[in-house]
């Protein structure tokens, strides 16, 4: 960048894993690094708070605290020293869903580190989707799969609580194996969706769709607008 | 810049006027625009229809048919490898079934080719980012299926041809209706988690250009949750797969049956020859390409490799001339630029109102009439200006706590409102400025309902593919896309792999002809493709942000 440009931008300094480089203020921590020259390979996937690729550990200059954040997520600070976790290596156990009795404590029985929890709270103060991850191991203590569903289903599985426990918990692993318990055992299948299966396979739609497979573009055409429209709530009305 | 809770004190003018409009609003509807209406706002104003922004490719199977630029720039470029930079003869990996990435179509298809017989270690997924770094992960809204009784597939049908302007391929259209049902009672088994009532109903919304409420969610983050589901399937199968390791070019045996491909390893710079008696190209769109300096809602990875390296191969492609433009991508804060702000914000009430606090438009148009009618409404000066020269139109989000109660944004908007909050901005306070961004390859490369391309051996899934959904995609059809025809790739490639020997020699002279067709057409060498990671070093990063209308 020229220097008259970067006059005209505020300039702050940061540490990329220990070296400084001048970018501009505003940007996040992700296109900082890119804008002083750095091509992701690894530590850039969705870019949008949602795939936990870019999970990073900072300290800000005069601080000891070590800081988590999304490189994607977060505002980049001037004096900041930033490092990006390239991988984490977290026991996952593998299991068949089908064969697990949900009755039992699936959890402590496939991850009994769960126990060692010192409710130390590092976990939730490291998690940059602000969840209650501590909460979370304790419900799985006592094998409450709801709970540890609601508190951890906004989980990206960025492995930052992990990294930070000294208990050796694997966090997200523990929660997505409730999640799935939950979802496959105690949230049952709607009776209007088995219904419409049935249908299907009885073949019920499969004259109505020969017919507008076979139909041409302009009849096609009148009988989509011809059709109605379920009114959105709220007195708006499509086609009024 | 002075900020009152995250907006500047221009903006904040603005807001008072959504403001003193909200009650009113509240009360009011907007008509739909007519059929012919629909045309003439989406000749004028969507970027799709300048003809200067697209050009006729000058090679290939789709030789004069326009793309664009982008596009066919990547098309027309030349290759990374060429025969002499790989040995063929040592064969790195050798399996039936070759994923080549490793989304939300990639994953399903293992699953299913490893349900129809193929074993976990003669399966190979090859992904450019991680297994799961995906459009698939980021995808908020919901999963259409006609699943109540006041619905049916037949109607889903109609409203997906309408929707992409009845240029669809019938007997895909067909597929995915027929097939959505069944794709959500599959999730519930692995333990997929949709919002349902307290009666354990689906709890179903609209969608732009659906006659029927049959978007189903998991909160705000239901690709997230399928993905983790599906990801964590396949892990348990212990099926492998090398990530950072994309394909760049695929191979052919003597018969010109797909036969494999020639996979990079980013990080080691390696190639690895990989022969496969089926391959699936599960690769994804094209949405990092920036087409017209848009901003992108996609992933890092999101480079049409999948779409070069089967065009060099002889696939034929369809309805690339169009491309999707989300009407709702965050034009406020700069950090957050271009990103994904869901349709369900609008599915849920939200209405999408202009500087003065006026609505305009009807909030659920399918998407390419309602993001040109905000493109249009900015042409006319009724758009809000940011502070870096961005223009957006508000999304009144505190509708929603109005309409649904005091913590319906926290409860099915939570990475709407995560996001907003990390950047100062409190959705359920204040409304959310929004304008047009890059997100979905609309065509691809063409399969049919059992999800075979034009090339033996070569089955497609997910993004890459094109047909279903004409030129312009509904919303919560590319979730159910990737399920759908990742699931038929799958099966269709098992099937096919279960009837066949190994392949004999791999070659790359298909490579070699595209090149000398490239030659022909007097096309310099001066781009390669497989572009693999976009460039966003230095200036790069900052082009985009700056320069959208």
């Amino acid at each position: 960048m020229s220097k008259e440009k970067e006059n005209d931008m505020k300039m702050i300094t940061v540490y990329i894993m220990g070296k400084a480089y001048k970018v501009p203020f505003g940007l996040t921590i992700m296109k900082a690094m890119e804008y002083a020259g750095y091509r992701f390979i690894r530590g850039s996937g969705c870019r949008a708070g949602f795939c936990g690729a870019c999970a990073t550990v900072y300290r800000r200059k005069g601080e000891y605290k070590l800081r988590t954040a999304l490189a994607c997520q977060t505002t980049v600070e001037d004096g900041m020293y930033l490092a990006q976790l390239p991988f984490v290596p977290s026991n996952r156990k593998e299991y068949d869903i089908e064969e697990l009795d949900p009755k039992k404590n699936v959890l402590s029985e496939y991850y009994p580190e769960i126990n060692r929890c010192v409710s130390c709270n590092t976990c939730t103060k490291a998690c940059p989707q602000e969840l209650q991850v501590m909460d979370y191991i304790q419900a799985s203590i006592r094998g409450d799969y709801k709970l540890v569903t609601s508190l951890s289903f906004d989980c990206i599985q960025c492995g930052l609580c992990v990294v930070r426990c000294p208990a050796e918990i694997t966090h997200y692993h523990v929660a997505q194996l409730a999640r799935r318990l939950y979802g496959k055992y105690y949230s049952p299948v709607p009776q209007h969706l088995l219904d419409r299966l049935k249908e299907i396979e009885e073949g019920k739609f499969d004259s109505e769709i020969e017919e507008l497979k076979k139909m041409d573009a302009k009849k096609l055409e009148e009988v989509y607008v011809a059709r109605d429209i379920q009114k959105i709530p709220r007195g708006e009305v499509a086609g009024e | 810049m002075k900020l009152i809770d995250g907006y500047t004190e221009e903006m904040r003018e603005s807001i008072e006027k959504v403001e003193k409009t909200r009650a009113e609003r509240m009360k009011k509807s907007y008509p739909a625009l007519t059929m012919e209406e629909r045309e003439e706002v989406l000749n004028k104003y969507h970027p799709d229809y300048k003809p200067d922004k697209k050009r006729a490719v000058r090679v290939g199977p789709n030789k004069g048919e326009v793309a664009p630029h982008e596009v066919v720039d990547l098309l027309e470029a030349y290759p990374l490898i060429t025969a002499k930079d790989v040995d063929l003869k040592t064969i790195d990996y050798d399996v039936d079934l070759l994923i080549i990435g490793g989304g939300g179509a990639g994953t399903v298809a293992a699953l299913w080719a490893n349900d129809n017989g193929i074993s976990a270690e003669n399966i190979l997924m090859a992904t450019k980012l991680r297994h799961g770094d995906a459009n698939s992960m980021m995808a908020q809204g919901g999963i259409q299926a006609a699943d109540t009784p006041e619905d049916s597939p037949a109607r889903h049908y109609l409203d997906v041809i309408g929707g992409g302007h009845f240029a669809n391929k019938p007997e895909l259209v067909e597929a995915l209706v027929k097939d959505a049902p069944f794709i959500l009672k599959w999730h519930e088994e692995l333990g997929v988690i949709y919002d349902k009532d307290e009666n354990g109903n689906y709890i179903e919304r609209p969608g732009g250009g659906t006659s029927r409420f049959r978007l189903h969610s998991a909160k705000d983050y239901t690709g997230m949750e399928i993905m983790r589901v599906i990801r964590d399937e396949f892990r348990n199968r212990q099926i492998p797969v090398l990530e950072f390791t994309p394909a760049v070019e695929l191979l052919k045996d003597e018969s010109g049956n797909v036969a494999g491909a020639v996979l990079f390893n980013m990080e080691t710079e390696q190639y690895y020859t990989v022969r496969a008696k089926a391959t699936v190209l599960a690769t994804g769109g094209f949405g990092r390409l920036h087409i017209q300096q848009f901003p992108t809602t996609n992933h890092y990875g999101a480079t049409a490799d999948g779409l070069v390296m089967a065009y060099r191969a002889g696939a034929k492609l369809r309805d690339l001339d169009t491309v999707q433009y989300h009407p709702t991508g965050a034009a406020y804060p700069e950090q957050i630029v271009g990103l994904l702000i869901t349709e369900k914000v609008r599915g849920m009430g939200a209405q999408p109102v202009d500087k003065n606090g006026d609505l305009f438009v009807f909030p659920m148009e399918p998407r390419d009439v309602e993001a040109a009618s905000f493109i249009k409404r900015c042409a006319d000066g009724k758009c809000v200006q940011t502070p870096t020269g961005m223009h957006g139109i508000w999304l009144d989000s505190p509708m929603i706590e109005e309409i649904e109660g005091e913590g319906a944004i926290r409860k099915n908007l939570d990475a709407m409102y995560r996001m907003y909050k990390r950047f100062g901005i409190d959705m359920t306070k204040d409304p959310i400025l929004v304008f047009p961004t890059l997100h979905y390859q609309n065509g691809g490369v063409e399969i049919d309902a059992s999800a075979q391309t034009s090339i033996p051996g070569l089955f497609a899934g997910g993004e890459v593919e094109g047909g279903v959904h004409g030129k312009n995609r509904l919303m919560g059809n590319s979730l159910l896309d990737y399920n759908v025809f990742g699931r038929r790739a799958g099966i269709s490639a098992a099937q096919w792999a279960s009837k066949r020997s190994k392949p004999g020699k791999l070659s790359l002279a298909h490579v070699d002809s595209f090149v000398k067709e490239l030659e022909k057409a007097k096309i310099p060498p001066e781009r390669r493709s497989p572009m693999l990671l976009p460039e966003y070093r230095g200036e790069k990063v900052l082009a985009r942000m700056l320069d959208i209308l």
